[in-house]
């Protein structure tokens, strides 16, 4: 028998998986993956901020993945270091910010180990409706701007002279990704949200044809991983967050060696 | 092989005294002493350039001459750091980059490559792959492409946005002389049917003067404009491309017919005197 708490918690991964899936494909189209980490990192620090300041984490995570979003949106402009070098600094800095701002709050108030590596299981309606309700914003924004979005991932410059506002798009793609951060925190937390959007999108990559494609693939390796994930968490007793992650990796690695025998084919 | 001298359809003087009689003869897309620079390092100075409907006018220069940098002026992608660009008002600009790098891990098809400039039909997509003869493509991989085929691609995805105007960055890079002379024909017939005007770089110095009714030599500033003829005789251009400009000799114009040359600001194409 189900007990309301699996079912939360299957709703809740489920949902992030479907929102994950397409942003994690811009990620790996656009090379994001360090940005993306940099970001959810920074959601620690939300967290701590939030609870100290009585605000709904959720929000704090929010506000704080924006601010950093805009910040970092203009990284590719600063001096002879690449953005990658730059992520590599700023990433762990924040995780470090974050984690002695949440021991500095009196009492030990953060759940360190939930905060980092997700508590899925702990999920309420609340967070249900978080997800649910911030995953619809991201997904319609998504389809709204999918065309212009992929015109201007394939080429950005051939895009901006056809008449489309490259610059405004890359902020709404990376505003999207911090929405995105902010409700997957519960379900993954801030050490593996970089993983739920990377993996799926990296597996589909092999089967897919077009974008659409592989943005559908992802959301379904995504879904398959947090049911996986979820079920091993069960039956065996493990951190569900972890078990989602590494179910999703044995996917990608099962994807590898199938393309790799089509192609021996 | 003459080919300057007596192809009627591509004469640059005829041409121009047809266009200027028209209404649209005002031009579009006009620089006024552009200047551009990359980290206060001058790539292009006090640059004048008018590009008309049905013109076609071909930028060339060695590497680092600033031809790059003046088209992407022209399609809005730098802005100018002194002068003006003033261009018609809903003017259409398709644009080749002289490169497009589509990452491997976004999967595209040719058809869905073209269908990204805008909300255009499976037959349009045909018409304009069978435009630039590659139509067997539509289901393609972008990935798997040559160079020279992609360059098409890129081309037929240029031509998809209905352009007044055509940029196009080194088109014939990467492709072999049969494709090249097919290239310059089809710009040849786009200018001629649709009223087109080009603008393209090249530091190919032979076929790229077929069809082009003016030529700007680059170099940083603009060193001399004119017909093809007349520029392959002016001494900054020999001074620019040297031993090259010399093996254009067997394409001159015979001078009777040389009515159109004019010298840019400067006469000679020396890079020196700037600093």
């Amino acid at each position: 028998m189900l007990d309301t708490f699996i079912l939360y918690a299957l709703a809740a991964g489920v949902g992030v998986a479907l929102v994950a899936a397409p942003l994690g494909c811009f990620v790996v189209w656009r090379g994001l993956a360090f940005f993306g980490d940099a970001l959810a990192h920074s959601a620690l620090l939300g967290l701590a901020f939030g609870i100290a300041l009585g605000v709904a984490p959720g929000a704090a995570v929010l506000a704080f993945a924006v601010l950093f979003a805009l910040a970092l949106a203009g990284l590719e402009r600063f001096g002879p270091l690449a953005s990658d070098t730059l992520l590599g600094i700023l990433a762990p800095s924040l995780l470090a910010a974050g984690m002695i701002a949440a021991t500095l709050l009196p009492g030990a108030r953060v759940d360190l180990l939930g905060a980092l590596f997700g508590d899925v299981l702990a999920v309420g309606p609340v967070d249900l409706a978080w997800i649910y309700g911030g995953g619809l914003v991201v997904l319609a924004s998504l389809a709204w701007l999918w065309r212009p979005l992929i015109a201007a991932t394939a080429d950005a410059d051939v895009a901006a002279v056809e008449g489309i506002a490259v610059g405004r798009l890359n902020l709404a793609l990376l505003l999207l990704l911090a929405l995105t951060v902010a409700l997957a925190v519960k379900v993954v937390g801030v050490l593996l949200i970089g993983a739920l959007l990377v993996i799926p999108a990296a597996t589909a990559r092999s089967l897919a044809r077009s974008p659409e494609g592989m943005a559908g693939t992802a959301a379904a390796t995504g879904v398959l991983a947090v049911v996986l994930g979820l079920a091993a968490s069960f039956a065996w007793d493990l951190p569900a967050g972890p078990a989602i992650v590494l179910a999703a990796a044995l996917l990608f690695a099962f994807s590898l060696a199938a393309s790799g025998r089509a192609q021996a084919a | 092989m003459d080919l300057i001298a007596h192809s009627p359809s591509i004469d640059p003087n005829q041409r121009s005294a047809d266009v200027r009689s028209l209404p649209t003869a005002q031009p579009l897309v006009e620089t006024q002493d552009v200047t551009v620079k990359f980290n206060d390092r001058p790539a292009l100075q006090g640059v004048n350039l008018a590009v008309r409907s049905g013109e076609v006018v071909t930028l060339i220069g060695p590497n680092g001459s600033g031809k790059t940098t003046l088209i992407r002026v022209l399609g809005g992608l730098i802005r100018a750091d002194a002068g003006a660009v003033a261009k018609r008002k809903g003017l259409r600009i398709g644009y080749v980059p002289q490169r497009t790098h589509i990452r491997p891990s976004l999967p595209m098809s040719v058809a869905r490559f073209l269908a990204l400039g805008g909300k255009v039909g499976k037959a349009d997509v045909a018409d304009a792959l069978a435009e630039v003869g590659v139509d067997d493509l539509a289901n393609a991989s972008v990935h798997r492409l040559s160079g020279g085929e992609f360059q098409r691609i890129a081309l037929a995805r240029a031509l998809m946005q209905r352009p007044d105007l055509l940029l196009l960055d080194e088109p014939a890079q990467g492709v072999d002389v049969a494709g090249q002379a097919q290239l310059y024909q089809l710009i040849d017939r786009l200018r001629r049917e649709r009223g087109l005007g080009v603008v393209l770089s090249s530091h190919d110095l032979h076929l790229v003067m077929a069809a082009t009714d003016r030529v700007v030599c680059l170099n940083g500033h603009v060193c001399c404009v004119g017909s093809p003829a007349s520029v392959a005789n002016d001494p900054a251009f020999r001074g620019l491309f040297g031993e090259a400009a010399a093996a254009l000799a067997i394409y001159r114009h015979d001078p009777a017919h040389d009515h159109n040359h004019d010298h840019g600001p400067h006469t000679a194409c020396d890079h020196d005197h700037h600093h």
